[in-house]
């Protein structure tokens, strides 16, 4: 699985991008995101706000449910701001 | 008629809004929005992050969406990424319709749209400080309104 990270995001957790081969329950968003918690203090503390985490799997912004499995690519980034 | 498209350099207003719908002789107007970089202190610039492959199918996504809320004839938008400076172009977006209501409504539409759904990040820089800007609530508010 690919996750790609953007803004402040990436900068606290320090990479753009990592492949990744989480444990086999580690099945949705939700629990993508409690397991990266779990990485180290970086993770934890860029993902500790639920409220200014969004999600894209495979391109598609989707919520916490939603099913991840290998070879997704799966981005992290905070609320967008462009226009 | 629609076309997206997502690039570091600058456009040329003129020509984007000549290209929403060339020859289309049922169009009655365009209305069009074009955002600039603002000037928000000494030696301020901004630097537009953004998420390729997904930019570019979400401008697209925004676009099909207001092409079925109008009758449009035409629909394109233009945005930037890299570093930009005060008086910079940042996002070119344009409707054209038969009626001008049409053109304006959805033209408002695209931009409150592409604020709260296009992948593109600011980091703002200025006396030697670098930020990134959050999200306002008043932006998803005027995305909002279009759901009711």
């Amino acid at each position: 699985m690919k996750l790609v990270y953007f803004a402040w995001l990436k900068e606290r957790i320090g990479v753009a991008e990592e492949d990744v081969s989480p444990p086999a329950g580690v099945d949705t968003v939700v629990k993508l995101l409690e397991w990266l918690r779990g990485r180290g203090p970086n993770y934890a503390l860029a993902l500790s706000n639920p409220a200014v985490i969004r999600v894209a799997v495979n391109l598609e912004y989707r919520k916490g449910d939603w099913p991840v499995r290998p070879g997704d690519e799966v981005a992290i980034f905070p609320p967008v701001t462009g226009g | 008629m629609i076309a997206v498209r997502v690039q570091a350099g600058d456009f040329e207003p003129g020509a984007e809004l000549a290209a929403v719908a060339p020859g289309d002789h049922g169009v009655g107007g365009v209305a069009s929005f074009i955002g600039l970089v603002r000037d928000f202190g000494p030696g301020s610039a901004m630097t537009l992050e953004h998420y390729p492959g997904m930019t570019e199918r979400q401008l697209q996504a925004i676009a099909e969406d207001a092409a079925r809320r109008w009758p449009l004839s035409g629909v394109r938008i233009v945005h930037r990424f890299g570093r930009l400076v005060p008086g910079d172009r940042i996002v070119f977006a344009a409707a054209a319709s038969a009626h001008r209501k049409a053109a304006f409504g959805a033209c408002e539409f695209l931009v409150d749209w592409l604020k709260t759904k296009a992948p593109f990040w600011k980091l703002e820089e200025s006396g030697g400080q670098r930020a990134w800007v959050e999200a306002k609530d008043s932006d998803d508010a005027a995305a909002e309104r279009w759901s009711r």
